[in-house]
């Protein structure tokens, strides 16, 4: 770093947060602490005073050992190498880390996050001419990073200025110049494979689009019932056990993402193992690359130290904004957005702020809301279109929405899917509760339904929803005065909404065939489900006994249908529509041979 | 650095006590305390200012003077003793002896403050524990390296349960037995007594190290316990290659002696005056079970967490779940009705399961006959909340087939004797026998194949 390095003296420790005697600190700056170098982060300044809150555990730091502050905030490397790595809160690396240092993350690293040693074969970009003036954000090459994913070099976004020398393509490692750039007041800066980006701070881009495809995730309920965008926000809340985890990473497994960011903020040490070891075998149903090639771990445990976990966030969202302005569509999922917030609370708690809701923090909303507004669809500084689609699980206390966490999460996003403990129980996975859960984008989205799968998807959408409500209502009846006091008509309609429930919105993950059903296949499922409850409705209209429906075979078939069918098989799920006609029209035939015998 | 000792105490309150003029005092080392009848109490540094520090006192701040009280700070934190000498040992919370024998003599000691284990030096756990308890190896499985609590509360079995776990554990193709280390905090004398005597009956004391400390013990105590039974197991798990059961009761006094000192120390509280920070101080205990890559050994956690009034929602047992790996919920109903051990299956569960059964692990049909008792059950609750509303003459006959399974499914799958060792076969072969009393239409959860093989009802 340039700026001199200032030294000053602890003071006081108090867990996570010293303070220090240094005079000239920023607000926001790194420091390193102590003897051993833990790294820190400015909270306040009060005069000469600062105070620091430490990434690291600081036991055995004593009051007058060094602080030295390093005049820059907290940054994120930005370059090859990110992809396939598993970071820890503040960037570093945790696999070189390991293979370095062993079972436990020593305190006071100084290494960098992205290797060093590594060489890289870059290709220039051949539209930049030298002397040109480029921007900011100008793609100055690439660098086959994986397979899947061609890395783009960027100019970091703040510096503008004649380009007067460009490395031909050959292997270059990170700290190798590969250009120079004389900036307007005549300073020349050498440009590298990679830049710093410090993560409180946005990173720019030429304009926010609007969002107008929709992310396919290949579930079900998300893509045909509450559907996100590219570019747009989501909450999935739910008490544990409901099953936030495996959403998330069915999200992370299977959506039509070009980047997947996963932030696991104060979780299990073991899904993100989970995460690290099923990745690199699973393929990417869109490309057919590796999963982990198109993957980056941002890894705070539950365990690792609680300031980090709030800086987590930053960095994820960080890195998911550099894809984007590549030109990528990335999805950054933050597991969970409840620790970060109970991270908040617990460094203002020891800085003595005054709480406002539950211990929380008066600023916990509008840092939740500037959180968020990093998610959009942008056309980037190189006037390439990209898009960072946010979604934060929130880990409600007792399952309770109206949390502070919750319901302020409630009021930013578009997207929400409320998980429910009763369906969980029940074994009813995906757990999201059809009636609490909503989406702000079903007409966008159905706009895409139209133009790629079939006009009728907004349609069938809202049918099957209707039913579902059907269902609530009548089950409300039976529970008072039993299944008696029901009609034919109303029997049927219990016995439909089963099938959507089983045959539509339950979908296993542990399933091969199941986990993952392509828009086409999941359109074709609830046509072929509702086709079965209009026609057999027809029949109970007519008088066929609703018990004689309830029992065919062909309704615990339409029930395995999306295990039996994968996504390729669409003529064997269209052929079925043939079998329902067909049955159904038998029935009612001999319903009106039935009929007729019974009349002479 | 020589030990310092100062005569500078300037409050004693609520187990804290805050020293004046103490320079250079290290964040989180321990202290000895020499009250004015000469006796030892033990400490350890909580806030470390140029001038003053803040003291936890493990033995409580009752009786101490300012005066004549002694303080000295052994500049080295908090610490455990470790060798093989310490399977079949008795400790209090700080690793002292507690049995009337001689201190562990070792060279190796070892900081309790584990720091985090590296997530990318984690192998997933995926080695199916045999419990002999159908509940949990049929529906809730246990695996070598998960956390898996047991949801209690007052008046329920989850001790005897524990012991029988404890008991029974094995894997299916080892004929490894676990170490143990039981870590107890608050619990009552005759709770301690009954572990050892079970320990002691079934005669794998000698392979068991305890950490007591009782109801009557210092409650400020109870927060150096787990860390330092944690230390032990991993001591044993990680350097000696042994697969240990953690077993800890009751994770309801740690918490509560948590909220003690928070109090007294004046941080902000969170819910229902429990501070902020009660789940990382949680995770920091729990986080510490799993396995690492390149070792043999595993640390299995089964900690103990009684619900206050019955509420799941409560902060202690809600904060534990969102960081273990599922809970085995007990039921007052069940218990009421005198079914053992009193497992509430709907609300319990097993995040590790999926990878550690099927084929390769227990049975092919394992994950599907679950998932569809599990389906099944939930119908039969519903049923059996119908009945009760409008009484079981009302219920159609397939209703009333529900249940039955439901009454069945209770006192033969749920139900089991405290000495009875169900293997994972005969688990699964009393699940069919509950799957067989429907009609093959009615399981659609398992696959025609488990059916052909499985399935001996008589209906269609």
């Amino acid at each position: 770093m340039s700026e001199k390095v200032k030294v000053g003296r602890i003071q006081e420790i108090n867990g996570p947060i010293v303070t220090v005697e240094l005079a000239g600190l920023r607000n926001g700056e790194q420091v390193r602490i102590g003897e051993i170098g833990l790294v820190g982060e400015v909270i306040a300044l009060d005069g000469p005073r600062a105070l620091v809150q430490a990434y690291e555990s600081t036991e055995g730091v004593r009051p007058g050992e060094p602080v030295r502050g390093l005049g820059h905030p907290l940054a994120v490397e930005l370059g090859p190498g990110l992809l396939g790595s598993i970071f820890d809160g503040v960037q570093r690396p945790l696999a070189t880390i390991f293979s370095q240092s062993g079972d436990s993350i020593p305190r006071g690293l100084d290494i960098p996050s992205l290797d060093r040693g590594k060489r890289w074969a870059f290709t220039p970009n051949d539209a930049l001419e030298l002397g040109t003036t480029i921007a900011g954000g100008s793609i100055l090459g690439t660098v086959q990073e994986t397979g899947a994913i061609e890395h783009r070099i960027l100019v970091p976004p703040l510096l503008s200025g004649e380009l007067t020398e460009l490395a031909p393509a050959g292997e270059y490692a990170l700290d190798d110049a590969i250009g120079r750039l004389r900036t307007p007041d005549g300073q020349t800066h050498k440009l590298f494979l990679y830049h710093r980006w410090p993560v409180r701070t946005a990173r720019p881009y030429l304009r926010r689009d609007h969002a107008v495809e929709p992310l396919i995730t290949g579930q079900r309920i998300l893509d045909t019932f509450f559907p996100l965008l590219k570019g747009g926000k989501a909450a999935v809340p739910g008490p544990f056990g409901a099953g936030k985890t495996v959403v998330q990473q069915q999200v992370a497994r299977w959506s039509n993402a070009d980047i997947v960011i996963y932030v696991g903020c104060g979780e299990r040490g073991n899904e993100l193992v989970d995460v690290l070891e099923t990745f690199p075998e699973l393929h990417d149903p869109y490309t057919g690359r590796r999963m982990m090639e198109r993957t980056l771990l941002v890894a705070n445990t539950s365990n690792m130290p609680v300031v980090a976990r709030e800086a987590s966030i930053y960095v994820g969202v960080t890195l998911a904004e550099y894809f984007r302005d590549q030109g990528y569509d990335v999805v950054m999922l933050a597991d969970s957005t409840s620790r970060w917030a109970e991270a908040l609370r617990e460094v203002a708690g020891r800085l003595g702020e005054m709480p406002v809701e539950e211990g929380y923090p008066a600023y916990l909303a509008s840092r939740l809301a500037a959180f968020y507004e990093r998610a959009g669809r942008v056309k980037t500084l190189a006037e390439k279109t990209g898009s960072v689609s946010l979604i934060g699980a929130v880990s409600p206390p007792g399952g309770d929405f109206s949390e502070p966490v919750t319901s302020h999460t409630k009021e930013i996003i578009q997207t929400f899917w409320a998980l429910s403990k009763e369906l969980a129980d029940a074994r009813h996975y995906p757990a999201i509760d059809w009636t609490s859960s909503f989406s702000a984008h079903v007409s966008s989205a159905a706009r895409w339904w139209a133009e790629n799968i079939d006009p009728a998807w907004e349609a069938k959408r809202a049918e099957a929803l209707k039913l579902l409500a059907r269902d609530a209502e009548l089950a409300r009846i039976v529970n008072l005065v039993g299944p008696e006091a029901l009609s034919s008509a109303q029997r049927w309609e219990l016995e439909a909404a089963a099938l959507v429930k089983e045959g539509v919105l339950q979908q296993s993950a542990l399933d091969a065939v199941d986990t993952f059903a392509s828009p086409q296949k999941q359109f074709l499922l609830l046509d072929l489900i509702l086709t079965i409850y209009e026609k057999g409705a027809d029949l109970v209209q007519i008088g066929v006994p609703v018990q004689e429906l309830v029992g065919l075979p062909l309704l615990a078939r339409a029930r395995r249908l999306k295990q039996v069918y994968g996504s390729e098989q669409i003529t064997d799920l269209q052929a079925f529509m043939d079998e329902i006609r067909a049955e159904f029209d038998r029935i009612r035939l001999e319903y009106a041979k039935f009929q007729e015998h019974a009349a002479t | 650095m020589s030990a310092k000792e100062y005569r500078t105490a300037a409050s004693a309150q609520g187990g804290l006590l805050t020293v004046r003029g103490a320079h250079g005092i290290a964040f989180g080392d321990r202290v000895q305390i020499r009250d004015h009848r000469n006796r030892q109490r033990n400490g350890q540094v909580i806030r470390a200012g140029v001038d003053e520090v803040l003291v936890q006192v493990f033995e409580g701040t009752e009786d101490i003077d300012l005066e004549s009280t002694w303080v000295r700070f052994l500049d080295q934190p908090l610490e455990m003793a470790l060798s093989p000498e310490i399977l079949g040992r008795i400790f209090n919370g700080l690793g002292e002896p507690k049995d009337g024998r001689p201190p562990i003599v070792s060279s190796l000691r070892r900081s309790v403050s584990a720091g985090a284990i590296n997530p990318a030096a984690r192998t997933y756990p995926r080695e199916f524990i045999q419990t002999g308890v159908s509940t949990i190896d049929g529906l809730n499985s246990l695996v070598r390296g998960q956390k898996l609590p047991i949801f209690s509360a007052s008046g329920l079995p989850h001790n005897r349960l524990a012991a029988q776990i404890v008991r029974q554990a094995k894997l299916v193709d080892e004929e490894s037995h676990f170490s143990i280390v039981f870590a107890a905090m608050g619990v009552s004398y005759s709770d301690a007594q009954f572990f050892q005597e079970e320990f002691a009956s079934s005669g794998v004391l000698g392979n068991v190290t305890m950490f007591v400390n009782l109801a009557d013990d210092p409650p400020v105590e109870r927060l150096a316990l787990p860390r330092v039974a944690l230390t032990a197991a991993e001591y044993l798990a990680f350097d000696l290659d042994r697969h240990v059961l953690v077993v800890m009761t009751d994770m309801t006094n740690y918490a509560e002696a948590l909220r003690e000192v928070a109090t007294a120390k004046g941080d902000v509280p969170a819910r229902k005056g429990y501070p902020g920070y009660l789940y990382s101080d949680l995770a920091e205990i729990y986080e510490r079970s799993g396995r690492i890559k390149d070792r043999h050994g595993s640390v299995t956690l089964v900690p103990v967490v009684s619900m206050p009034s019955d509420d799941i929602t409560h902060p202690i047992p809600d904060l534990t779940g969102y960081i273990t790996e599922g809970q085995i919920v007990l039921s007052r109903d069940l218990h009421a009705r005198g079914i053992y051990p009193p497992v509430h299956i709907s609300p319990s569960l097993s995040r590790l399961m999926k990878d550690g059964v099927g084929k390769d692990f227990t049975r092919e049909d394992h994950p599907r006959v679950a998932a569809q008792l599990y389906a099944l059950y939930a119908r039969a609750l519903e049923t059996r909340n119908l009945a009760s509303i409008i009484g079981a003459d009302e219920l159609s006959e397939r209703d009333r087939r529900y249940l039955t399974f439901a009454d069945e499914f209770d006192r033969r799958f749920v139900g089991q004797g405290e000495d009875e060792d169900r293997s994972i076969v005969e688990t699964l072969n009393v699940a069919w026998e509950l799957l067989s009393m429907f009609p093959k239409d009615a399981l659609t959860r398992v696959s025609e194949t488990d059916i052909a093989k499985y399935y001996h009802g008589g209906g269609a």
